[in-house]
């Protein structure tokens, strides 16, 4: 057993820590969620310098090569920073499924340049009907020549209107169970028949809607095979989920030291507010949420990338991280008092978030679901 | 980053299973049916008793305590695993007031020839012990105690009243702190001392729990001699050795693997019990609130595995405030799983032991006794003070 990150995380960690303190303010965050396109290409064009984008891409494709691990560790400095725009989107749901799932071809024209930063990925699973499960997919993608014609609206497409490809999640036939007869394509978001429309979110967090009318797609740009694109989509949502819980995880360690200094330093009756045990009980359940979900986080995430069967483990994980982030966002603003209400605090982006965060690829209820079936109930 | 046990240690961990699988199967049901009954019921203390003659001879019992006082010099990771094992076994056998908590304060604290005298004992499973400090005006502010020791000769001569003392009745030793120097307050004039409990002076009496079980004791010391040699440390320095009671694996590992034990159980009772037509398994409500646990002592487990890895790592500076948070999310879960049970349970939830009992009314005991948990050795209220302190740098409140 050793739970140490290895010196080469502890570094990427402090980097990254250093770098978004540097380049992405608050005021940056602000600002962005008022932005139209909700992103900065400068922020952008620096992270990809970094090397940031092919992290865990292989060297072959313009990436550095490193595990998944690493990538959380990453992630979970975003997302203390909440760092806008389309990173999540391009290299969680973008890259990872062409790197477990795409041809070689593929494999060439995407990912040096998602690496890079030039093009710009997301993935179109969720719909109207608001399913987080396959049944939930009803867009339709039909042969035609050498091509397939999709139809169907997407819903909550992150970051669709900046996306030069998202991978559509299509029905191309009606199955014996809802998971088969899905396939995937890498669709060009230009392609005549798509319109897209950022949607107003708590968040400001760039959720689209997608509206496919005969949208053609060249055969070769499916990804995987045909009708088993579920299989694709499920091992996607393994390593999105427990990226989705790093970031959460990073957003509520910053939640909880923004809340000890305020309270160390905000003076009532005479006292700081946080000598009186009635807050120091709410911060110390504040610390065992972050904890608990550190910890949690951690070994899913290892067990993840190591190959281990973590289904369970997973809807566990984001199940816990859903009710710990909102709980320390909720409790710290109760610290904070009424400042903690405004538009002009930094806590409340972090409330607001924690509520996206929940509802991205299964909110508590559903997690539980999962959990319960997953337990032979 | 690794996860993973040594394969020495999966063997080891397989040693362990093996061995409380075979001989829980032979467990009297009346222990798992009440938190209480070790040491409410002769038939549960005697298995105790035995169980830990069997550890004592695998020698299993001190693994982590230097060989020339029956340990075996093992690293603190296999008591874990050893801690973790016993706790999904729901197996007694190892005495907690004894081998948990006193044994690490005289490690640290007692005199070569006290160390020599009790610790061999406790090792061989042959004595088992109880804690005399809590007070009837004393709780969590136990620093306020008033149990006087008077030093005449070779002895002190003690005079006070203890309460919440589990297993009074049962065990042979306990250890105490009284005041020897009243001039000086709280806690700079206290003393520890080891009572043998058979001393003239000492009355028992029993104080009986919600559940109507005897595990608590008052104990009236009335002119009680306990020779000058049993005292541990200095006199009047008898606080610094009461905080090494904490000197131990404290991870929790053992309840958040009871927990998950628990639940198991649970969920299997909910697959095969129909009500209503139907499994209580396929009920939304109930399997919304198993998962719901099962959440909650996953991620438990993961946090007692930081806990060790911290204490073995960075000691037990480091690891306090972590300890401390594992006692109240540990206990605290007990609680809510033994809740979530009587709920599920619906109206066979407040039935004792009889034929209508679900599992020989088991959750109505842990209903009324799980409470005990989160208040024994520090309630989770001071728990949640010491973290504030320890972790997040807030000013001590008390």
């Amino acid at each position: 057993m050793d739970l140490d990150l290895t010196e080469e995380q502890e570094m990427l960690r402090t980097m990254a820590r250093d770098f978004l303190t540097k380049e992405c303010p608050k005021t940056l965050v602000r600002e962005l969620e008022e932005d139209e396109k909700g992103y900065s290409p400068e922020l952008w064009r620096k992270m990809a310098e970094l090397g940031w984008m092919g992290l865990v891409l292989p060297e072959e494709h313009g990436g550095m090569d490193m595990g998944f691990m690493d990538l959380i560790i990453l992630l979970q400095e975003m997302g203390r920073n909440i760092v806008p725009g389309p990173f999540f989107c391009s290299v969680v749901l973008g890259s990872l499924p062409i790197l477990s799932a795409g041809t070689e071809e593929q494999k060439k024209r995407f990912l040096p340049e998602i690496a890079s930063g030039e093009m710009i990925l997301t993935m179109a699973l969720y719909e109207p009907n608001a399913r987080y499960d396959a049944s939930g997919v009803e867009t339709k993608a039909v042969a035609q020549d050498n091509n397939f014609v999709i139809n169907g609206t997407k819903l909550f497409v992150e970051n669709a209107h900046i996306a030069d490809y998202m991978i559509c999640v299509t029905r191309t036939q009606e199955g014996a169970s809802p998971e088969e007869g899905i396939s995937l394509f890498l669709v060009d978001s230009k392609s005549p028949g798509i319109k897209c429309q950022v949607i107003p979110t708590m968040a400001d967090d760039k959720l689209c809607e997608v509206v496919l009318e005969n949208v053609s797609v060249p055969k070769e740009n499916m990804l995987g095979e045909l009708d088993k694109g579920w299989r694709i989509v499920t091992r996607a949502l393994e390593h999105a989920i427990m990226a989705k819980c790093a970031e959460m995880v990073g957003g509520s360690e910053a939640v909880l030291d923004m809340t000890l200094d305020y309270v160390k330093e905000r003076v009532q009756y005479g006292k700081p507010i946080g000598s009186f045990q009635v807050i120091q009980h709410y911060c110390a359940n504040m610390w065992t949420n972050v904890a608990t979900s550190r910890n949690l986080l951690y070994k899913v995430a290892w067990d993840l990338g190591e190959g281990l069967p973590v289904a369970k483990e997973i809807a566990m994980a984001k199940g816990w991280i859903n009710q710990a982030y909102k709980f320390v966002t909720e409790r710290a603003i109760q610290c904070h008092g009424a400042i903690g209400l405004t538009r002009d605090h930094d806590v409340g982006l972090y409330y607001r978030r924690a509520k996206a965060a929940e509802l991205a690829f299964g909110d508590t209820d559903f997690q539980k679901e999962l959990v319960a079936q997953q337990m032979g109930l | 980053m690794d996860f993973r046990y040594t394969p020495e240690q999966e063997a080891l961990r397989k040693e362990f299973a093996d061995f409380f699988s075979e001989e829980m199967k032979h467990v009297p049901p009346e222990l798992d049916a009440s938190m209480e009954a070790i040491f409410d019921l002769d038939i549960c203390w005697e298995f105790h008793k035995q169980l830990g003659k069997k550890l004592a001879a695998k020698g299993w019992i001190a693994m982590a305590w230097p060989k020339e006082y029956g340990g075996r010099d093992a690293p603190l990771i296999e008591q874990f695993i050893f801690n973790e094992v016993r706790g999904r076994y729901k197996a007694p056998g190892v005495d907690p007031i004894g081998v948990g908590m006193l044994a690490p304060t005289l490690l640290v604290t007692a005199s070569e020839e006290q160390k020599r005298e009790h610790l061999p004992h406790m090792a061989r499973a042959e004595r088992d012990w109880c804690q005399l400090w809590s007070e009837p005006n004393a709780g969590s502010d136990l620093a306020s105690l008033t149990t006087r020791a008077v030093r005449v000769g070779d002895e002190y001569i003690v005079n006070g009243q203890k309460i919440w003392t589990s297993g009074a009745h049962r065990t042979d030793w306990g250890f105490m702190l009284a005041r020897t120097n009243p001039e000086e307050k709280r806690s700079r004039g206290l003393s520890f001392f080891l009572v043998d409990m058979k001393t003239p002076g000492i009355t028992i009496k029993p104080l009986y729990s919600m559940a109507k079980a005897h595990m608590f004791n008052e104990v009236f010391l009335d002119d009680v001699r306990v020779p000058v040699g049993n005292r541990v440390g200095e006199e009047n320095e008898g606080w610094v050795a009461s905080q090494m009671t904490s000197n131990f694996e404290r991870s929790m590992i053992n309840l958040f693997s009871h927990a998950k034990r628990e639940l198991e159980e649970l969920v299997e009772f909910c697959k095969e019990t129909k009500w209503g037509g139907q499994p209580l398994a396929k009920n939304p409500l109930v399997r919304h609130k198993l998962a719901q646990l099962a959440i909650e002592t996953e991620a438990g487990l993961a946090y007692s595995y930081s806990v060790v890895w911290n204490q073995i790592k960075g000691g037990l500076i480091t690891a306090a405030p972590l300890a401390a948070g594992a006692k109240f999310l540990a206990t605290e879960l007990i609680q809510r799983l033994n809740y979530t049970a009587c709920e599920i349970m619906g109206l066979y939830g407040q039935v004792a032991d009889s034929r209508w009992a679900p599992r020989r009314g088991k959750y109505q005991n842990y209903y009324q006794q799980c409470m005990g948990l989160n208040m024994g050795g520090g309630t989770s209220e001071i728990m949640r003070n010491l973290v504030a302190s320890m972790a997040l740098g807030l000013p001590r409140s008390w």
